[in-house]
């Protein structure tokens, strides 16, 4: 395994719902020791870095990549010793049932239920069952068992291995942890040209909280944004966008709901691919958010633009990626920093 | 002022792309401000200083219009598209749009599956005259804009893009006709504004004002069965807004506004608008809050390529706001 992906099983396997993103920090903090001048956790759980650049002092690029995950909260645990959730992030019921979790600190595995198909009515089999309907048996009878082992408010995560495949790679929560990965390896490649501001933000996923204050903490002259990002390429009955193609190299966003890319940023990402001739991929425009809509418009705006690994399935438990997307991406990014110099973001006109 | 107009709705702006806009009001207010510069976001930014007395006031309208961009392109070179901003399908199905390079598409639509429904946007795509993807003019991440001509009727005009370079317009023609002002005014045109109030977000912010008024259209409700039940009608004046979807006018500039306007005798009207907002909810809720109003132009058809207003209406508006900015602030 390249070095990227070593680090991505460690951040994948890690726990981290949003708000509770401690265990992700803390092997992020493990790879990049050494690696950076500064380092230090905020009051929303941001872990913002510095390296200090080569040349252009005062001139400020910051990088974001999101820690934590969409998950699940335990709302109360009922006469059967059944516990009832609520979702942390936006998930799809469908994907729910039959799966594993790890609840709390403890890691106590449970598995959100669902009926065997063989007591279910037809009718019933075409149902999405909404999630406050479901429960997760934690294997326990009664109500006082299962408070011996959760509480309410416990966080809960999928419980899915980290695999390598061959070309692609499956593990839980691509969306983030391969932004994550992508950043650590840019760590790793540093110093650049300009003061580095790496930046592991929290709860991206329950309204890019994080991103918003660390932005105006940090309030540099240019953001990229790294993402796991929406890849729909399986075949399909009508020509119509895959978003991302899993193999066609890092995507480029230039529009999602949540942000416009800086034009000049776009180019210069682009110009550095065609350059180097690294493949690359246009995001199709105006699915999904991410950090950069908080970066960007942080104080007087920030020009910013994301990059993103193409990742099959986000928001389900497994996930699916492209080791040469990924160090594709990698390669993109370090290339574009070494042309990213003031004037490029600098005065309009 | 007609020239002026024309000009600037027939321009090419959609949200993120308004470099043509904003080179084209540069050019209109040339020699109209002390200080004139572009911030991060793309915002056109003129300052009028005062003589000292004044406030800090920032006005602002926005350049950007609703559009769309491509997102797919088929192999038989049709573009999907996803909208700019808040796009109807109902008012844009057969009819044009213009990217950046000139070229043209029309807007064509799937079989529905009742034939008058109003299809989903995914149902639309574009047809630029291509035989093939390989040949298509258009690629994945090209902005348009809707196309249509300004054309009077009467004493009102139609046109696409009212929202809001009828705004722009006010603002430019209120730097012709500032005789004198005490207060130091920092015209905004703004971008981005279509997609989340994004470039007064954060000019708000750097210019951090004694009070802001944007300058944007609103609905009318003097239609036969109009969609919104509303007390603002054409040629009854500019509209002061008390409310609107995600905004409560901070009540001491609304009165400031409705005194300067009866003191000269400027017909107005008074607007609380269901749904909708402006740059003025940015500038309200910047670092610790602002004051903030709004200055309404009166809108038919808004976010169709009709969008249709009174010029008497938009006179009276430049009349008010020149009036305001010439003037005292009744800042309490």
């Amino acid at each position: 395994m390249s070095d990227q992906t070593r680090w991505l099983k460690a951040l994948s396997e890690a726990f981290g719902p949003s708000g509770c993103e401690d265990e992700v920090r803390k092997v992020i903090i493990e790879a990049i020791a050494g690696k950076v001048d500064e380092c230090r956790t905020d009051h929303l759980g941001n872990l913002i870095c510095l390296q200090k650049g080569t040349a252009h002092p005062g001139f400020k690029v910051m990088a974001a990549a999101h820690m934590d995950e969409i998950g699940l909260m335990v709302s109360h645990a009922d006469e059967s010793g059944m516990v009832h959730f609520a979702k942390v992030g936006g998930i799809d019921d469908r994907v729910l049932p039959a799966k594993v979790v790890r609840i709390g600190e403890k890691r106590v595995p449970g598995v959100i239920c669902i009926k065997p198909v063989h007591l279910t009515r037809a009718e019933e089999r075409t149902q999405v069952i909404p999630y406050d309907q479901l429960v997760i048996d934690i294997g326990v009878s009664s109500k006082a068992e299962a408070e011996k082992l959760v509480n309410k408010g416990d966080y809960a995560a999928f419980d899915v291995a980290f695999e390598d495949l061959g070309a692609l790679v499956k593990g839980k929560s691509f969306d983030d942890r391969a932004g994550c990965a992508v950043l650590i390896a840019l760590i790793e490649r540093g110093p650049y040209p300009f003061d580095f501001c790496p930046v592991f933000t929290t709860m991206e996923e329950v309204g890019l909280r994080g991103a918003r204050v660390a932005g105006y903490s940090v309030m540099p002259q240019a953001a990229f944004v790294f993402e796991g990002t929406i890849c729909d390429d399986g075949p399909k009955e009508a020509d119509i966008s895959p978003t991302t193609e899993v193999g066609k190299g890092p995507a480029i966003s230039v529009m999602d709901r949540s942000v416009i890319a800086d034009r000049r940023l776009v180019q210069l990402v682009v110009d550095t691919a065609k350059a180097e001739g690294i493949p690359y991929q246009f995001k199709q425009p105006g699915k999904g958010a991410t950090d950069a809509g908080a970066i960007h418009l942080a104080k007087t705006g920030v020009p910013t633009v994301p990059v993103s690994v193409p990742s099959r399935y986000i928001h389900s438990p497994v996930t699916m990626l492209s080791k040469s997307d990924l160090e594709h991406t990698v390669n993109l990014v370090a290339s574009t920093f070494l042309r990213l110099t003031p004037d490029v973001v600098g005065q309009r006109d | 002022m007609k020239d002026t107009i024309k000009q600037l709705v027939e321009a090419f702006g959609p949200s993120g792309s308004e470099d043509q806009v904003r080179a084209l009001i540069r050019q209109q207010i040339a020699g109209l401000a002390d200080e004139v510069r572009t911030d991060t976001m793309g915002n056109l930014i003129a300052l009028k200083k005062g003589d000292g007395t004044g406030k800090k006031i920032m006005l602002s309208a926005h350049m950007d219009e609703i559009g769309v961009i491509v997102s797919h392109v088929d192999e038989k070179g049709f573009a999907r598209v996803d909208p700019i901003g808040g796009v109807r399908t109902l008012f844009e199905v057969t009819g044009r749009v213009q990217f950046e390079s000139g070229v043209v598409g029309v807007i064509g639509v799937e079989k529905l599956d009742k034939p008058d429904a109003v299809p989903a946007m995914e149902q639309l795509y574009l047809d630029v005259g291509a035989t093939s993807k390989a040949d298509c003019p258009v690629k994945v991440g090209d902005v348009a804009c809707f196309l249509q001509p300004m054309v009077e009727m009467g004493s009102h005009l139609t046109a696409k893009a009212m929202d809001d370079r009828i705004g722009c317009a006010v603002l430019v023609q209120a730097m012709r006709d500032l005789k004198s002002t005490p207060h130091e005014v920092y015209f905004v045109f703004s971008t981005q504004e279509e997609v989340g109030l994004r470039g007064a977000t954060t000019s708000a912010y750097g210019i951090a004002p004694d009070v802001g008024i944007a300058v944007d259209v609103t609905f009318s409700g003097d239609t036969p069965e109009p969609p919104v039940k509303m007390a603002v009608s054409l040629d009854k004046g500019p509209a002061i807004k008390v409310k609107d979807g995600g905004m409560l006018a901070t009540p001491w500039v609304k009165e400031w506004m409705v005194r300067t306007a009866e003191a000269l005798g400027i017909p107005y009207q008074l607007e609380v608008l269901v749904g909708g907002t402006t740059d003025a909810r940015a500038i309200q809720t910047t670092q610790a809050g602002i004051p903030a109003g709004c200055l309404s132009i009166p809108c038919r058809y808004v976010h169709s390529p009709s969008e249709t207003v009174s010029y008497g209406d938009v006179l009276n508006g430049v009349k008010l706001m020149v009036a305001m900015l010439s003037g005292p602030v009744d800042m309490p």
